[in-house]
C-alpha cells in the first residue's frame, strides 16, 4: 500500500534515519564494558588497600631498649662455659633485673609481674642465642633491643585507644605510663621486623613468622611441579598428538575437563585415603600436599597444554611431515616449542592456584600447629593459606595484622611467578 | 602402452571416443565421466597411480584415478576447486595418512614398492617423495636450520662441513643463495613470500628426494616471485621428478611437459600439455581450459 513511498526513500534516507540509534548502541555497550572493567579495578584497589592497611604494621615489630649485664654468677656459675650449662641458664633473671634498673621505683610482686609482662616471652630466648653463638659476652654489658608483648606492641602502634577509661582497655594506667616514659626517652621503638619472615609458627603473635610457611609452600610447590608439569604435557602430547580418535580417548577427555570442575577437598579426602591410608605416606607432609595438588592442577595443565598444541598451525606439522620427520620427531622438533608458551603459561596458572589452595591440604593433616620450619619435603609443615587460615581464627588482636601481612606475602608470591611465567613466555617466544 | 579412453560418452547420439577440438554441440549428458581420455603412462615412470579410490569418510573424494609420474618431467594437475588434485598429490607421499578419515584404495608405486604396503615406513617414502606446501611455512628456525633440518633427521651427513655444502647447493639449486648467504642465522619466517616458498623448496630439496610434490606452490605469492619459482621447477626438472598442482593454467602450460586434468574426482584427460591446451579431447577439459567453468 505504501510501497510506492518506501521507494521514493532513498538509501542514504533510510541509513541516516537509524544511524543515531545505532550509535547510541555502541556507546552503551562501550560505557557497560567499561563500567565493568572500573568496578573490577574498584574491587582489586578496595581488596588491596584494606589488606596492605591491616597489614604492613606486622612488618614492624616494638622493641625496648635495655642494658643487659651478662652476670657469669647467673649464667655460668663453675665459668666451664658448658653448652649445656650455658643453654639452661635463667637469662629471664637478667632481663628482669635489666627492666627493674630501668624503673627503681616499682614495688611489690604484682607491679613486678606486669613490669616483667611488657617483655615478650621471646626476650631472653634472644638472649640465650646469642650467648650460645659468642660465650665471649659473658661478664660484659650490652644494649640491646628486645621484643615486647603482643600488648605493648599494639599500644604503641596505636591500635589500642590510650584515651579508653583503664576498664575498658586490656592495659592498665600503670603500663601506658611506663610505656609513655620509655617514648619519652627514645628507648621504645618500632623496628623492622625480620622473625616474621623468617620464623615459624608461635601461640605468641609477636614470635609468630611465615618462615615456616612459606618454605612448606616452596616444598609443596616443588612437589607439584615436578609431578604435574611432565605428567600433565605427556598426557597432553599424546592425547593430541598420537592416540586415536575412538571412544575411549573421547571418554578420557571429558573426564579430564570433568575433574577440572571437581571441588578441590575432593582430591584432599582421596589424598588421604590413598596415599596416607592406603601407601603409608607421612601427615602433614608437603610430598603429600604435593602429590593432592598434583591431582587437583593436572586437569587446568592437560587442557591448557592441548589447546597450547592445538594452536600450532597444522603446516608446521605438515612441514616437518614432509621432509621425513618421524611423528615424535616432528612433536619434539617443532610443535613442542612452539607449544611451550602456552602450557607454561598454563602450569604457571595451576602452580598459583596450587599456591593458593587451603582445603584439600586440611584433609591430609597439614592444619597442624607447627613450630619447626621444615627441612625437607617429608618433615610435618603447613602452608601459606592455611597459615593464613589459622591466624585469621586466633583471637589475638596482633594476629589480625598477621594475617594481612600473610596474605600480602602470598600475593607477592603469586605476582612473582605470573612475573616468571611472562618472561619464561618471552624467552621461548624470542628463540623461536 | 596403456590407453584408456571412454567406451562411450554416455548418450546414442555422441560418438564414442574423441571428441574433436571446437565447440561442437554435444548434450549435456556428454559431460559424465567414464574414464580417463589419453595416455595416462610415462614413458619411463618414477611413480605409478593404478585405480587409486580414496575416500574421506563416506565420501568418496578420488574415483579411480591411475597416472603415470615419469623420470625428469613436469606433470601439472589441473582442475576446479574441490576436483581431488591436492588430495591424489598427497596420497603420493601419504600425507593424508594425517588425516584420520581419510582411506586410500588401489595402488601407487615408487619405481617398484608399492607406498601403501602395510610394511611400509612414511619416513623413507616421505625423503625420496618431498613436498612443497600451497601455503610457505618455513620452520620458525634460522634459514640455516631449515634446510639443515632434513639432512640432520636423516643422518645424511658425517660432518658440519659436510651439512654446510649441503645447505649451500640446496639455497643455490633453489636460487635463493645468494639472497641469504649473509644472513643464514635469520629466522626463515621472516623472509619475504617468494623466499620462504623458494626456501621451502631448498628445503626440499636438501634431502635429496626422487620427487617432488607442488601443491599450488605460487597461490600465495606474486607475479614476480610466481615467474622466479617457476623458472626454478624448470631448472629443477633435470635432476628431479616433479608433480605440480596448480590452478593457473598459463602456469601448467608454461612449467609442464605432461598435464591432467580432474574433475570432481575423477581423472578426465591426460596428455602432453601442448596438447591438452591447443588440442582437448574431452569435452570438460575444454570447457574448464576455455574458461566456461571452474
Amino acid at each position: 500500500m505504501n510501497k510506492p513511498a518506501v521507494e521514493q526513500m532513498r538509501t542514504i534516507d533510510r541509513v541516516n534515519a537509524t544511524l543515531k540509534q545505532r550509535y547510541n548502541r555502541e556507546c552503551r555497550f562501550r560505557r557497560f564494558g567499561l563500567g565493568a572493567v572500573l568496578l573490577g579495578l574498584l574491587f582489586v584497589g578496595l581488596m588491596f588497600l584494606n589488606i596492605i592497611g591491616n597489614g604492613y604494621s606486622a612488618f614492624q615489630q616494638t622493641r625496648i631498649l635495655l642494658e643487659i649485664d651478662y652476670r657469669a654468677e647467673v649464667i655460668d656459675p663453675t665459668g666451664a662455659r658448658d653448652p649445656a650449662t650455658l643453654s639452661s641458664a635463667d637469662y629471664a633473671a637478667l632481663v628482669k633485673s635489666s627492666l627493674r634498673a630501668l624503673f627503681p621505683a616499682v614495688q611489690g610482686r604484682g607491679e613486678k609481674r606486669e613490669l616483667y609482662g611488657m617483655l615478650s616471652s621471646g626476650a631472653f630466648l634472644e638472649l640465650r642465642r646469642r650467648v650460645m653463638a659468642d660465650p665471649g659476652l659473658i661478664g660484659t654489658r650490652e644494649q640491646l633491643w628486645l621484643p615486647v608483648d603482643d600488648d605493648i606492641d599494639m599500644l604503641v602502634k596505636g591500635y589500642i585507644d590510650r584515651r579508653l577509661p583503664e576498664s575498658e582497655r586490656r592495659l592498665d594506667n600503670r603500663v601506658v605510663a611506663w610505656v609513655e616514659q620509655l617514648e619519652s626517652t627514645g628507648a621504645i621503638e618500632k623496628q623492622f621486623n625480620l622473625t616474621f619472615l623468617t620464623g615459624g609458627d608461635s601461640r605468641e603473635p609477636e614470635l609468630a613468622g611465615i618462615g615456616g610457611a612459606v618454605m612448606g609452600s616452596l616444598y609443596t610447590l616443588i612437589v607439584t611441579l615436578l609431578l604435574s608439569f611432565p605428567i600433565g604435557v605427556a598426557a597432553a602430547v599424546y592425547l593430541e598428538e598420537f592416540a586415536p580418535r575412538n571412544r575411549w580417548t573421547d571418554l578420557v577427555e571429558v573426564n579430564i575437563n570433568n575433574l577440572a570442575a571437581v571441588p578441590s577437598i575432593v582430591f584432599g579426602l582421596l589424598g588421604l585415603a590413598v596415599f596416607i591410608n592406603f601407601f603409608g605416606l607421612p601427615r602433614s607432609a608437603p610430598l603429600v600436599g604435593g602429590m593432592v595438588l598434583t591431582l587437583m592442577t593436572l586437569p587446568t595443565i592437560i587442557i591448557a597444554s592441548r589447546a597450547a598444541l592445538k594452536s600450532v598451525p597444522p603446516s608446521i606439522r605438515e612441514a616437518a611431515l614432509g621432509v621425513g620427520a618421524s611423528r615424535m620427531q616432528t612433536v619434539f622438533h617443532h610443535v613442542l616449542p612452539l607449544a611451550m608458551p602456552g602450557m607454561l603459561t598454563g602450569t604457571i596458572i595451576g602452580m598459583a592456584q596450587a599456591l593458593g589452595e587451603t582445603a584439600p591440604l586440611l584433609m591430609i593433616g597439614m592444619v597442624a600447629f607447627i613450630v619447626d620450619i621444615p627441612g625437607g619435603a617429608l618433615d610435618p609443615s603447613t602452608v601459606l593459606p592455611v597459615q593464613i587460615f589459622l591466624w585469621a581464627d586466633s583471637p589475638e588482636r596482633a594476629f589480625m595484622e598477621k594475617t594481612s601481612a600473610a596474605i600480602m606475602v602470598l600475593l607477592g608470591f603469586l605476582i612473582l611467578m605470573n612475573v616468571i611465567a611472562v618472561i619464561l613466555r618471552k624467552r621461548f617466544e624470542r628463540r623461536w | 602402452m596403456l590407453s584408456v579412453t571412454p567406451d562411450s560418452m554416455g548418450t546414442v547420439t555422441a560418438p564414442a571416443g574423441v571428441i574433436a577440438a571446437g565447440f561442437s554441440p554435444v548434450a549435456d549428458d556428454s559431460r559424465a565421466i567414464n574414464g580417463t581420455v589419453g595416455d595416462i603412462t610415462a614413458i619411463d615412470p618414477r611413480m605409478t597411480a593404478r585405480h587409486v579410490n580414496v575416500y574421506y569418510g563416506d565420501k568418496l573424494a578420488i574415483n579411480n584415478v591411475s597416472l603415470d609420474i615419469g623420470k625428469n618431467e613436469v606433470i601439472a594437475m589441473i582442475g576446479p576447486s574441490g576436483c581431488g588434485k591436492s588430495t591424489f598429490l598427497r596420497c603420493l607421499n601419504r600425507m593424508n595418512d594425517t588425516i584420520d578419515i581419510c582411506r586410500v584404495e588401489g595402488e601407487i608405486r615408487l619405481d617398484d614398492q608399492d607406498i601403501y604396503d602395510s610394511g611400509l615406513d612414511v619416513v623413507p617414502l616421505r625423503a625420496q617423495v618431498g613436498m612443497v606446501f600451497q601455503k610457505p611455512n618455513p620452520f620458525p628456525k634460522s634459514i640455516y636450520d631449515n634446510v639443515a633440518y632434513g639432512p640432520r633427521i636423516h643422518g645424511l651427513t658425517g660432518s658440519k662441513s659436510e651439512l654446510d655444502e649441503i645447505v649451500e647447493q640446496s639455497l643455490l639449486k633453489a636460487g635463493l643463495w645468494d639472497e641469504v648467504k649473509d644472513r643464514l642465522d635469520e629466522v626463515g619466517t621472516g623472509l619475504s613470500g617468494g623466499q620462504q616458498q623458494r626456501l621451502c623448496i631448498a628445503r626440499t630439496i636438501a634431502v635429496a628426494p626422487e620427487v617432488i610434490l607442488m601443491d599450488e606452490p605460487c597461490s600465495a605469492l606474486d607475479p614476480i616471485a610466481t615467474a622466479r619459482v617457476e623458472e626454478l621447477i624448470d631448472e629443477l626438472r633435470e635432476q628431479y621428478t616433479i608433480a605440480i598442482v596448480t590452478h593457473s593454467m598459463q602456469q601448467a602450460a608454461r612449467v609442464s611437459q605432461r598435464t591432467a586434468y580432474f574433475h570432481l574426482g575423477e581423472l578426465v584427460e591426460v596428455g602432453k600439455t601442448d596438447d591438452i591446451f591447443t588440442n582437448p579431447r574431452h569435452r570438460l577439459t575444454e570447457d574448464y581450459i576455455t574458461g566456461r567453468f571452474g
